[in-house]
């Protein structure tokens, strides 16, 4: 329960941003994020070419108990996003760091991120 | 669990048998309609039956305790009824020349007179329909008096993150764009979080005081004067005022716009989706903006008087006039004693809070307003059972369950409101009832993870009907 993965940076809303090369990252949300959600019903998905900024909302989850805003880990422009989650977003609860949400192409700046070391211990101190 | 009306239908059978007519037949041929709307055929003892059937599967306040959060499900007085019944009320129709209706307008402004009186503004209207309506009525106003001032750089509305979900619901749809303001370590609005937020952008804050947590917000007349200094104005929701009438005023608080919900604070009836009532009351500087037809007192001559700067009208006529009605009577008949009502909903809160805490968690633990909050995020982790498994348990002990999973800043939330028309034994009956859920958690918690046992329905799969939503029946083709 509420594992962390390596290779992932995070925010503290709990969500993610994985660098798939130099300019693409992926975007999801943690572990933590699909647990305490509950069941995720709907995903309120945002559209290729819309601007994402750090530590703003791009886009909500719904679950049975209630929506919620996802914010970016990353600036930048979606250059796809993961329209399996129009249908399934049960994905999201299964499996949260294989399905990401958006593809972005961006810059990566690790300050204001947490490394994986760094979301365990936060999440810790969450208890 | 019931039929549905439609599958009750059998072909010929009828509740109503129609008198010959004297007029010639017509030839379906010459509407546009070529066939007859398909109804259920179903004869009136049938029908009866079903309904009455259906009926006594509901829980109500007048079947039950209700002690559902944010929602003031108090009981209903027959008195109201009985005024709103009368003829002079309930067979003039709102076409009617004004010279014969004198005697509702007068009832109406009466009303207007009683909720300034209480609230603190200046001028109501009883226009909207429900909360929600209002809430949507009262940012229009906002949006409205901004725009009046040539001051289309405020776009944003400050909702705290305890909010009703209708907040941020009725600002979008006027137009605005929703920042959240987090609450602080006592519940309250995160001041230093406020500060940073308020700018020459802000339109106004949303606040419900006391808040969903059921405390009082210390720091209101602070946030009230951050927020008017900035240009901004404030909204109140009046969906708790039951924890305050006679004691403060939103007006006074330095609120500038109220809805409230007649059906919460002043007995009207909550079921069957309405009529529900959401008046809104103003300071005097934003009464041009009021929708037009609204009853002023300035224009006390004209139904179809539309305001300087009106939002433009919002329901038909005056809104829901008897459900306006039985409000009325709930305050004439208790008066002075308005105070003593929101005094007894405080001490019937705190009463259950303090004989729950020995045994349950509160999530902000202090003296409470009309209303508190559980957690029960430990027991989730030690036994599985969830705030929503407590709340299933207690559908076969005809009590209504809390609110369960609100506010959401607290995890497996439960919100009790008990209000001040239940009796001591009541409450004790639902204190001891909590508890021996309790104890039944620790003892055997599979027992409330599939409860209800009694009920029509048992638990109902959420999740698929949230993910796949049927909304409409499907007819078997024939």
């Amino acid at each position: 329960m509420n594992s962390v993965q390596e290779g992932y940076f995070y925010l503290k809303t709990h969500e993610w941003v994985k660098p798939v090369d130099e300019t693409t990252f992926l975007v999801g949300i943690s572990d933590f994020a699909q647990h305490a959600l509950g069941d995720i019903v709907y995903v309120a998905l945002p559209e290729v070419g819309d601007a994402v900024k750090f530590n703003e909302r791009f886009c909500d989850v719904e679950s049975v108990k209630a929506v919620s805003d996802v914010y970016s880990p990353i600036s930048g422009s979606i250059i796809e996003i993961n329209s399996a989650l129009e249908d399934s977003p049960e994905l999201l609860n299964q499996d949260p760091y294989a399905t990401w949400i958006i593809k972005v192409e961006g810059s990566f700046d690790v300050s204001g991120l947490l490394n994986a070391q760094d979301y365990t211990k936060f999440l810790e101190d969450l208890q | 669990m019931a039929k549905l009306i439609f599958e009750l239908s059998a072909t010929g059978h009828r509740a109503v048998t129609f008198p010959s007519s004297s007029c010639q037949d017509v030839d379906f041929k010459d509407f546009e309609a070529q066939s007859l709307p398909d109804l259920p055929e179903i004869a009136e003892i049938d029908l009866v039956r079903h309904y009455i059937g259906l009926s006594r599967m509901a829980h109500g306040v007048d079947t039950g305790f209700y002690p559902l959060g944010s929602c003031t499900m108090k009981y209903n007085p027959k008195l109201n009824e009985d005024v709103a019944s009368l003829e002079g009320f309930a067979k003039t129709h709102p076409y009617q020349p004004s010279w014969s209706v004198q005697g509702n307008l007068k009832a109406m402004r009466h009303l207007q007179d009683a909720l300034s009186e209480i609230c603190g503004m200046d001028e109501f209207t009883l226009q909207p329909a429900a909360g929600a309506h209002g809430e949507f009525t009262g940012m229009l106003i906002i949006a409205a008096y901004h725009r009046a001032n040539n001051d289309a750089k405020r776009t944003k509305v400050i909702v705290p993150d305890a909010a009703h979900g209708t907040n941020p619901a009725s600002a979008v749809m006027a137009g605005f764009d929703v920042v959240t303001v987090k609450s602080d370590a006592n519940g309250g609005v995160d001041f230093e979080a406020l500060k940073s937020l308020v700018d020459e952008t802000t339109a106004a804050l949303m606040l419900t005081n006391p808040n969903t947590l059921g405390l009082f917000d210390p720091n209101i007349k602070a946030i009230a004067d951050l927020v008017h200094d900035a240009g901004g104005l404030l909204y109140y929701d009046g969906a708790n005022l039951n924890a305050i009438m006679g004691l403060s005023r939103p007006g006074d608080m330095g609120f500038d716009v109220v809805h409230l919900n007649l059906h919460k604070t002043f007995s009207t009836p909550h079921g069957g989706g309405g009529p529900g009532s959401g008046p809104v009351g103003v300071k005097k500087f934003l009464t041009p903006f009021l929708p037009k037809g609204s009853y002023l007192r300035e224009q006390p001559d004209s139904l179809s008087f539309a305001p300087t700067h009106s939002i433009g009208r919002m329901r038909s006529f005056h809104g829901n006039f008897l459900t306006t009605m039985r409000a009325l009577t709930y305050i004439l008949f208790n008066g002075k004693g308005l105070t003593e009502v929101s005094k007894v909903a405080i001490l019937n809160a705190n009463y259950m809070m303090h004989h729950l805490s020995d045994i349950f968690t509160v999530a902000y633990p202090q003296i409470c307003m009309h209303e508190f909050v559980l957690t029960l995020e430990k027991e989730k982790d030690i036994y599985h059972v969830s705030a929503k498994d407590l709340s299933k348990a207690m559908l076969d002990f005809n009590m209504h369950p809390p609110t369960m999973y609100f506010p959401q800043i607290v995890h497996e939330a439960l919100m009790i409101e008990p209000n001040e028309t239940e009796s001591k034994s009541t409450l004790d009956e639902a204190i001891a009832l909590f508890k021996m859920l309790y104890q039944k958690m620790i003892e055997d918690p599979s027992y409330l993870q599939n409860a209800p046992y009694t009920t029509p329905v048992k638990r109902v799969d959420d999740v698929l009907a949230a993910r796949v939503p049927i909304v409409k029946y499907q007819k078997e083709s024939k």
